[in-house]
């Protein structure tokens, strides 16, 4: 970190590697057990760790299928900025196969900032069932929430300001040459 | 992307985009609650100057699936039967805050004046245009083909084109609207068009379209199609004499029997699945359509309606979504 750069690397692989195993044992101590636990990633980026956090899940308890309990939840149609902002493309919503009544959903997401997407998020789960409990899963916490909505479990809390943007990259979504990283870049 | 007037200048691109957004929405269509907030508190309004069921309905469902406000206009018992003109009734609809007009016109070019004009903010999307361009169910026509040819090759639909396929059109093109925005759209996705129809009943110019012209049926039929689109004759259009008895149409353009088996041997492709059979409706069965085949396995005509919800609330939301209210 040279003070020139305007890209600071808050987290790097290994960083976000570590926060996804704790964030995992973390769920399976709160919800004791994986039994009728449902992780939903928030695309894009929610859905590779949703994924990822799903196999830790499974390497904990035998008994979760990392296939069937782990989906995706888009909540393009939900925004409340559609009006201003250009037209977005949804992308898929996969649930399992049995629903998400009286499941515990776990939200899964790379960055919390507003909790605009999460209060989507959780106008668009109460339109597909009812679950037992919803939790919120985060990589990065950077504050400045406009909304009463926090996490569970956060990777990483990031004091920010509003002037800087928080990025996450995967190799799952920015291509294999980017590794892992969060970084901080300011404007 | 402001109006959606003609399949012709649409990209590839935007096209391919209106279709996979329509995958997600087919998803909505399927779930318990049939609905998004999506267009909550705007207003679409159905103007319709010609009969239709299908259409109109297909674009209220969609709209109130997303939400929206739907008012419905039909020309007949309105004042335009007292002689309002079009600029007036869209003047009269937009004075009450119509964020999107669909609009069905005997004439060709109705919808583009509308959207060209400043008697309107509203989103403009061509329900029909007389003889000219009917965009959504060429989407529609499209997004059932890609999912047959995706199944078919054991892909996902979403993000694939229709590269390669072999697709059919059969019967009046000269005063169809559905041929028309089929030939452009279906062509930029990559498939391969042909049309076959009795040579009064093709539009002069059509040879210079990006389509293989057939005169003959079965000989049509031999060059292994992946789908075959029926057309309806539309006897209402046709002032003169296009051919001979309805009986002779059906013995020479029409989908009997017969040629049901023939089409039954077709596949998709290298694949085993079976060619797809499709028809815009509404139907006249016995005439272009056997009842044996509109009824057959092989139809898709079910899920044709089906998927005009889903791509009609595809285009509500990528028209209306980013516009800022005026």
């Amino acid at each position: 970190m040279t003070p020139s750069s305007e890209t600071a690397q808050v987290m790097s692989a290994s960083d976000i590697e570590r926060a996804l195993t704790r964030i995992a044992h973390e769920i399976v101590e709160t919800h004791r057990g994986t039994a009728g636990l449902v992780i939903l990633g928030i695309p894009r980026r929610g859905v590779p760790l949703a994924r990822r956090l799903g196999e830790k899940l499974a390497g904990i308890d035998t008994d979760f299928d990392s296939h069937d309990q782990v989906g995706s939840l888009d909540i393009t149609m939900y925004r409340d900025d559609l009006r201003t902002t250009g037209a977005r493309t949804p992308e898929p919503t996969e649930l399992p196969a049995s629903g998400i009544d009286a499941a515990t959903v776990v939200l899964v997401d790379d960055v919390l900032y507003s909790g605009r997407t999460i209060r989507a998020a959780l106008d668009a789960l109460s339109d597909l069932g009812r679950p037992e409990t919803v939790r919120l899963a985060v990589l990065v916490d950077r504050g400045h929430r406009q909304l009463p909505i926090r996490a569970d479990h956060v990777g990483k809390n990031i004091p920010t300001s509003r002037q800087e943007r928080v990025s996450v990259r995967l190799a799952a979504i920015d291509g294999v040459s980017a590794s892992d990283e969060a970084v901080v870049i300011q404007r | 992307m402001k109006h959606l007037l003609t399949t012709s200048d649409l990209s590839h691109s935007q096209a391919m985009n209106i279709l996979d957004t329509a995958e997600e929405m087919d998803q909505v269509s399927q779930r318990e609650v049939k609905k998004l907030p999506t267009l909550r508190g705007r207003t679409v309004v159905n103007l319709f100057y010609e009969d239709s069921t299908r259409t109109r309905v297909s674009f209220e469902a969609a709209a109130k699936r997303l939400s929206a406000d739907v008012v419905n206009f039909s020309a007949k018992g309105s004042s335009v039967s007292k002689g309002e003109s079009l600029k007036d009734t869209v003047q009269t609809l937009d004075a009450m805050g119509a964020d999107a007009i669909v609009i069905r016109h005997p004439a060709a070019g109705a919808a583009a004046q509308l959207a060209a004009s400043d008697w309107t903010q509203a989103a403009v999307l061509n329900a029909g245009d007389g003889t000219h361009e009917h965009p959504t169910q060429a989407l529609l026509d499209a997004l059932t083909l890609r999912r047959g040819y995706a199944a078919a090759r054991d892909t996902g639909s979403r993000g694939t084109d229709l590269s390669g396929l072999k697709v059919l059109i059969i019967g009046d093109v000269l005063h169809s609207r559905v041929a028309r925005s089929n030939v452009w759209l279906l062509t930029t996705l990559g498939a391969k068009v042909s049309l076959v129809a009795p040579a009064t009943l093709l539009p002069v110019g059509a040879e210079t379209w990006p389509v293989t012209i057939h005169y003959d049926l079965d000989e049509a039929l031999a060059t292994d199609p992946d789908a075959v689109m029926m057309l309806r004759v539309q006897a209402e259009r046709m002032g003169g004499a296009f051919f001979p008895t309805s009986a002779e149409y059906t013995r020479r353009w029409g989908l009997t029997d017969e040629r049901l088996a023939v089409v039954e041997s077709l596949r998709i492709g290298p694949s085993q699945a079976p060619a797809m059979i499709l028809h815009p409706g509404p139907m006249n069965r016995g005439v272009e359509i056997s009842a044996a085949a509109a009824d057959s396995p092989q139809s898709v005509i079910t899920e044709q309606v089906t998927h005009g919800v889903s791509v009609r609330m595809a285009v509500l939301h990528l028209l209306l979504s980013g516009r800022s209210e005026t």
